[in-house]
């Protein structure tokens, strides 16, 4: 069965330049392990396809039931001197969270 | 035991919460964290056109709602709103007391701005190249640590100003000013980062970027509290917030907010330490409490970062609103038509349809047609002129666009670029510059 991560999760985005920080928190303790399996490098690659386009590198935070993103050259050139409107990223933690994944 | 709030959590941030803070949390130390990396080099602009400038344009609005409560309960103000000028920004502040009659003593720390000392070959971080590569050069400021706050803390400043300062720096300086800790005793002056880093967003960790109604709520949303630590001597400290306010404290807040901007959280680095985030424990005490522990340090890098602003040239941007019927395929016609109106005149120009994909490039679950739709369109150009076209094109679509376009605005602004590089610790001298009005008169 397939399930939305936003059903899963919470999610805050931070920026540092042109790299986005997406925080991934299960809502549940229990489902953690769950996300350590499915939300991998490759799966958000997959889903900020049309976003991301350099490395994305990932970090556990088992103490906080977490995982933590670092997207390069996610920010169109970087907050500064990005033509988007969304220049800092804030709305990519709701993009990740659109990830569906198998449960 | 002592209480350090946080009043602001960038520079446009809302200057209620500050004063509820400073009138009843039983407040030692209340810091303003109002400097983004391209705000200094805005506020460099101003100072470059005038001198007694270049501080926070609102530093006047939250001083005089400020001084008055945190003179009457002993809370002492630490805050980035310096700028460009922390000089002129103290002086700003002490004609306020003046005026008021209230007697204070206020500190300016400068010695952040670097821009002299920056050399052609220095590294660019983020590219690779090197300094020479940006030849409109607005500002250069390092970034100072904890350490550069603690004389004016000694000399008993009830008012500290800053320029560039990391901004965790601005919580940990009480704390060690407070409990004598030794700057090398790297686990507490992580336990300090880790509570800066909680409070230096101020309403992100009591509920604000968060919210999310069915899944996340937020009681009395619209008055958001903005949170205070009260730290022991050990590095220990609970986080809460003022009672009869709005927002929450909560286990999800705090770890949304522990996280967020960290890029490696084993080693989040700052002037005054390499602290580990991944160490760290927390736990719900209480309504709107939550207490953090077990941060660990490591020493400090030698190095310390350097913001660098420079022109990036203008950007102008338009907008206009379809509805109803065929809304979609008729702001699609429009972004085409702009396309090809002013492709031959820009290199970088960007269209997004507001209502479909804006933000994340295409819906990323299955829609029908939106019912609205807004055309938006940003150009850059070297010059201001240019990238005024930007605007005038989408005005244009009025008479020469889809059917029923409506609500057309355009604007233009200046683009300053941020970029970094490093500079030996040991070029960067902090220097303090002390003011004070007993009552009447002004000494300096």
């Amino acid at each position: 069965m397939k399930k939305r991560l936003y059903e899963l999760a919470h999610c805050r985005a931070g920026d540092k330049g042109n790299t986005s920080l997406l925080s991934v928190f299960a809502l549940r303790d229990a489902d953690y392990p769950l996300l350590v399996a499915r939300v991998t490098v490759e799966a958000v690659k997959a889903q900020l396809t049309d976003i991301v386009r350099g490395p994305v590198t990932r970090h556990e935070v088992p103490r906080l039931c977490a995982l933590q993103f670092v997207c390069e050259d996610a920010l169109g050139g970087g907050v500064t001197t990005s033509l988007a409107m969304d220049a800092h990223g804030k709305s990519l933690s709701y993009a990740l969270l659109e990830m569906e994944i198998e449960v | 035991m002592i209480r350090i709030g946080s009043g602001a959590g960038f520079a446009g941030d809302r200057l209620e919460p500050a004063g509820v803070l400073a009138e009843r949390a039983g407040l030692a130390y209340l810091g303003l964290e109002c400097l983004a990396e391209r705000t200094i080099a805005l506020a460099q602009l101003r100072k470059l056109k005038d001198p007694n400038d270049g501080y926070d344009p609102l530093l006047a609005r939250r001083m005089e709602l400020l001084l008055p409560v945190a003179r009457r309960n002993g809370v002492r103000l630490l805050s980035n709103m310096g700028a460009a000028n922390p000089v002129a920004g103290a002086a700003a502040v002490l004609a306020i007391a003046q005026r008021r009659g209230i007697p204070l003593k206020v500190a300016a720390v400068t010695g952040d701005d670097v821009l002299k000392l920056l050399e052609p070959n220095d590294r660019i971080l983020e590219t690779g190249g090197r300094v020479a590569d940006y030849p409109w050069l607005v500002s250069a400021n390092a970034y100072l640590g904890a350490e550069a706050l603690l004389p004016a803390l000694a000399a008993g400043a009830d008012v500290i100003l800053t320029g560039r300062v990391a901004d965790p720096s601005l919580f940990l300086a009480p704390a060690m000013h407070a409990f004598g800790w030794d700057p090398h005793d790297w686990d507490r002056i992580a336990a300090g980062t880790v509570m800066g880093h909680l409070l230096e967003c101020g309403g992100q960790v009591t509920g604000g970027y968060y919210a999310d109604p069915g899944v996340k709520d937020v009681p009395r949303f619209a008055e958001l509290g903005f949170p205070f630590a009260e730290i022991a001597a050990d590095g220990r400290f609970t986080l809460g917030k003022p009672d009869d306010t709005g927002g929450v404290v909560n286990l999800m807040t705090v770890k949304e907010q522990l996280l967020y901007e960290v890029t490696d959280p084993r080693a989040y680095a700052t002037p005054d330490v390499l602290a580990d985030f991944t160490t760290v424990q927390i736990k719900q005490t209480g309504a709107d409490r939550v207490a953090v522990a077990g941060a660990t340090g490591r020493p400090r890098p030698q190095q310390l970062k350097v913001s660098i602003g420079y022109h990036a040239g203008w950007v102008g941007e338009g907008e206009i609103s379809y509805g109803g019927p065929n809304a979609q395929a008729r702001a699609q016609l429009a972004a085409d038509t702009l396309r090809a109106r002013l492709a031959a005149e820009f290199d970088a120009l960007r269209i997004d349809l507001i209502g479909l994909s804006s933000l994340h490039g295409r819906p990323l679950h299955p829609v029908g047609e939106p019912y609205e739709i807004r055309v938006r369109i940003a150009g850059r150009a070297g010059i201001r002129e240019k990238a005024e076209r930007v605007g005038e094109e989408v005005e244009a679509l009025w008479t020469n666009g889809p059917g029923g376009g409506g609500g057309a605005r355009k604007s233009v602004r200046e683009q300053i670029g941020v970029v970094s590089t490093l500079i030996e610790r040991e070029r960067v001298r902090p220097e303090l510059h002390i003011t004070e009005v007993r009552g009447e008169k002004a000494t300096v």
